[in-house]
């Protein structure tokens, strides 16, 4: 199925009449998977552009690559750094704006400005029973009813299927720097991180890669001055750690977002967590590659193939992600955390309402019951 | 504002009521005397006040459990409270509702410098939140005017903003998790000292939800450190046109400020008359403040100085000290008071999009004219957040109305421009029968099955928010 028009979606949905896999680029295409495939390619096109008010609004099959192309040309971009999943997963195809949103993708600049579900400002989409809806707007401040645009980002396509949404854009910075170091231990690496994130030097994004070289990075953006200033404040305040390099090149951050170094065989995990706890956690996973992310508080494992990543880490205040694995062992060990009972009795309250015959991506969040 | 008609059977079983909640909770967590009760019948929208049937001032989770367990039980509506600042007429009782006010849970809980968080109980105050971790150089970065008086809890409820929420987000940027009471008396919790809590972002479902979905008690927030110093600087333009214009401009070269502060000249010259900060008697007053280190600032003021020239305005000062900064904000600041000296106003928060701004603020001018009321504006003007300041008097008959009238026309024309009802301060009471204009009866709709979901019996704060006529089935089959 590959509708044209938002009102060829409802129409589709409303007659399905079994179990449908909703598919943007199949870039990020996490698991589960039974059912008839519905592409979104098919609802494509930026509707509204507007650089001075750092609004856009755009139809959910649209490839991210032209969303960016469009938003370049104009200095701007979406700030949350998306992560591109081709090389983790080894999947093809062009990535779209629905399936980023639907999967609430952010990157390394999530510590500083939010994640993707920050940056909408509104929704329409169509639930499980074919019905046309809209949430948010395309302003962005917005407290009108409750915000059933966030809650659609990071759905996963289980409530409905995204058609339009509209986005808060930013410019892009004119300088970029990164400080790095290699050596630190893992706890110094986030003890160091931490100091950075706790200063007022505008950290964009705060990274230690674990194995090899044991590098840890700081990014910092700005106009060029105050990045210049901000790196030697930032240098002379992490002293005590070592004699940090500024690097002008920032396209290592790419791999940060993309999580490159977690490439190839084995199973990948992704833990968010208390930052400080990050170290504890990973040393509990014995023997895993690890990279930190988000100051520590965002750990991406990668274990030998079918290893139980949460019985590892035990009780811990966060969620782990099973983000690649065979289907028989996200089968058997769920992809998502599971929830306590009365959040899991929400979100089954919640898929009864907005997909009653559960024809959305079935199984694909769920089951999340059992005691976390 | 029509409120339901108040559950007689509830309101005669008042002292069955009373006396399970006083048998369960510690002593004078219930008050149910009408002179006692008097404070609580009312919110900021302090035109509709009723009094409620009693009030439960709760010291722990566990008392706020045990009450709405009852309150569950014996099918009685409860309206959660903060402090009682909310513009909406969220908090307003009915005469068959119970007030759950969570003021005395006031503790911070927990402070993580390193990670960055802190978890208090949702009764603290916002001040307060940053009162606690400043000495060490941190702060809550959404600021709402009623920083001082409201709570956390409430802030939560609305989502709310506040000065400096075009660089740092509002509240459901900043919120990590909370401890939630479901009415059944449940306790869950979601989210943490973590990003993006896991599974369905139900943290984004609860905040914003005015109190209709749970009651939270504890919450988690994203502390920042304090930047090393701020600045703004004043510009004057002739017409709004041109301000809106460059307001534009400044968003597009890359600066971020943390606020865009806009005047009209109803606005300027009332606050002139009343603070005296040495505005210029212009059409539109910009303000607009960036953060840094002394140079970092400078550097910023250059490109909003260049900017700002190229549109030919008629002031325009930088500030260069700390009292030339306390001056240039003295007037803005003062801005509410100076309209309240000039009678009652009504304060509405629409957004629109940044370019229609020189449009509405027109056709607000025509609609001040229609009407014959007067209206101020002053707002976010980054983020298209409007504070029409409409003024009336309280006393004149038909006035309120003809206020409230000429408010309804105002926020239809934000959403037509493409905007919406209310930026910050919620639907509450205040623009429940409006929300038809903004969403189709199946958006307002798949709203209702969310609270279907939290709440069943429709008991927490059922008459706000939603339009009584769609909502009146759901209220009436709780009953
Ligand atoms: C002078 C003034 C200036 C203001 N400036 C701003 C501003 O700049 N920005 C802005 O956004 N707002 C502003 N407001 C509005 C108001 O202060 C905010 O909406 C504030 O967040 C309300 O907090 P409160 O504690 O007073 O909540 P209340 O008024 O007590 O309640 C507000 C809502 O929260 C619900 N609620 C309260 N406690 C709980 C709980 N524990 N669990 C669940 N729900 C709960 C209530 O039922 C109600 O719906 C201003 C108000 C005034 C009077």
């Amino acid at each position: 199925m590959r509708p044209e028009t938002e009102a060829e979606l409802a129409h589709m949905i409303a007659d399905a009449t079994g179990p449908l896999r909703i598919v943007g680029g199949g870039t990020r295409s996490f698991g589960a998977g039974a059912g008839e495939a519905l592409s979104t390619a098919g609802l494509s096109g930026v509707t509204l552009y507007e650089p001075g008010a750092l609004t856009l609004v755009v139809r959910a099959g649209t490839p991210l690559a032209e969303v960016e192309d469009v938003l370049a040309a104009e200095g701007q971009r979406l700030a949350f750094e998306p992560m591109d999943h081709r090389s983790l997963l080894g999947t093809s195809g062009a990535p779209t704006i629905g399936g980023m949103v639907a999967a609430n993708v952010s990157g390394p600049r999530r510590i500083a400005v939010g994640a993707c579900r920050d940056f909408l400002l509104g929704v329409r989409f169509v639930d499980g029973m074919g019905r046309v809806l809209k949430n948010g707007g395309r302003v962005m401040k917005n407290v009108t009813g409750y915000d059933l645009t966030r809650l659609m980002a990071g759905s996963y396509g289980t409530l409905g299927v995204i058609s339009e949404v509209s986005l808060k854009v930013l410019p892009i910075p004119r300088a970029c720097l990164t400080l790095a170091l290699d050596g630190l231990d893992d706890a110094r690496a986030v003890a160091a991180l931490s100091r950075a994130l706790g200063s007022p030097y505008e950290v964009s994004g705060a990274a230690h890669l674990a194995a090899g070289h044991k590098h840890t990075m700081i990014r910092l953006e700005g106009f060029d001055a105050s990045v210049a200033y901000r790196a030697e404040q930032m240098r002379a305040l992490l002293a005590e750690f070592g004699d940090w390099q500024l690097e002008e090149d920032c396209t290592v951050w790419q791999e940060i977002r993309d999580v490159t170094a977690l490439q190839g065989g084995g199973d990948v995990w992704r833990v968010s967590a208390r930052p400080t706890d990050g170290p504890m956690l990973a040393a509990r996973a014995t023997g895993a590659d690890v990279v930190y992310d988000w100051g520590g508080g965002l750990i991406w494992l990668r274990v030998p193939v079918g290893t139980d990543v949460r019985a590892a880490l035990g009780d811990f205040a966060g969620h782990a992600t099973l983000v690649r694995a065979a289907p028989e062992v996200k089968a058997r060990l769920g992809m998502f955390h599971p929830a306590t009972p009365p959040v899991a009795a929400i979100e089954a309250g919640l898929r009864a309402r907005f997909d009653p015959r559960g024809i959305l991506n079935p199984g694909l969040m769920t089951p999340r019951e059992g005691a976390a | 504002m029509e409120m339901p008609v108040p559950d007689a059977a509830i309101i005669s079983g008042k002292d069955r009521i009373v006396a399970r909640l006083v048998a369960a909770l510690p002593p004078g967590t219930v008050i149910s005397d009408p002179a006692e009760t008097l404070a609580y019948e009312c919110d900021g929208l302090a035109a509709y006040s009723c009094a409620p049937l009693a009030v439960i001032l709760p010291r722990t989770t566990a008392e706020v459990s045990a009450a709405l367990k009852i309150c569950h039980e014996m099918s009685v509506p409860v309206v959660p409270r903060g402090a009682g600042t909310s513009l909406a007429g969220g908090a307003t009782p009915t005469a068959d509702c119970v007030i759950l006010g969570i003021a005395r849970m006031t503790e911070v809980l927990e402070v993580d410098l390193d990670s960055r968080i802190i978890r208090v109980e949702t009764g603290r105050t916002n001040l307060a939140v940053t009162g606690a971790v400043e000495e060490h150089g941190f702060f809550y970065a959404p600021d709402p005017s009623s920083q001082l008086a409201c709570a956390i809890a409430g802030n939560i409820a609305m989502n709310s903003g506040g000065a400096h929420c075009l660089k740092y987000g509002v509240t459901t940027n900043n919120l990590l998790g909370v401890t939630m009471v479901m009415m059944d008396g449940t306790v869950t919790e979601i989210g943490g000292a973590y990003l993006d809590a896991g599974g369905l972002d139900l943290l984004a479902l609860i905040c914003g939800s005015e109190g209709q979905l749970g009651v939270v008690t504890e919450a988690t927030l994203r502390i920042l450190p304090k930047p090393e110093g701020a600045r703004p600087v004043l510009i004057g333009y002739d017409s709004n046109e041109v301000a809106g214009a460059c307001v534009s401009d400044i968003i597009k070269a890359g600066v971020l400020p943390v606020a865009i502060e806009f005047m009209d000249r109803p606005c300027i010259r009332a606050t002139e008359a009343f603070a005296n900060a040495g505005y210029p008697d212009c059409e539109a007053l910009l303000i607009v403040e960036v953060e840094g280190s002394p140079a970092e600032i400078d550097e910023q003021f250059a490109i909003i100085l260049e900017i700002a020239r190229r549109h030919d305005p008629v002031e325009l000062r930088q500030s260069a000290s700390p009292e030339e900064s306390a001056r240039i904000w003295l007037g803005r600041k003062s801005a509410f008071g100076a309209m309240g000296q000039m009678g009652d106003y009504m304060c509405l928060d629409g957004t629109i999009p940044v370019s229609q701004l020189p449009f509405v603020l027109r056709r607000i001018g025509e609609l001040s004219d229609e009407f014959g009321l007067k209206v101020g504006n002053v707002f976010h003007a980054g983020d298209g957040n409007m504070h029409p300041l409409i003024l009336y008097d309280a006393n004149a008959p038909g006035q309120l109305e003809l206020c409230e009238a000429m408010g309804a026309e105002i926020l239809k024309l934000c959403v037509e421009v493409g905007g919406c009802l209310t930026g910050e301060h919620g639907v509450g009471i205040e623009k429940r029968d409006l929300m038809t204009y903004q969403y189709a009866p199946e958006d307002l709709e798949i709203q209702m099955a969310v609270k279907d979901v939290f709440d069943p019996g429709w008991l927490l704060n059922p008459a706000k928010v939603f339009p009584l006529g769609a909502s009146a089935a759901r209220r009436v089959a709780a009953e």
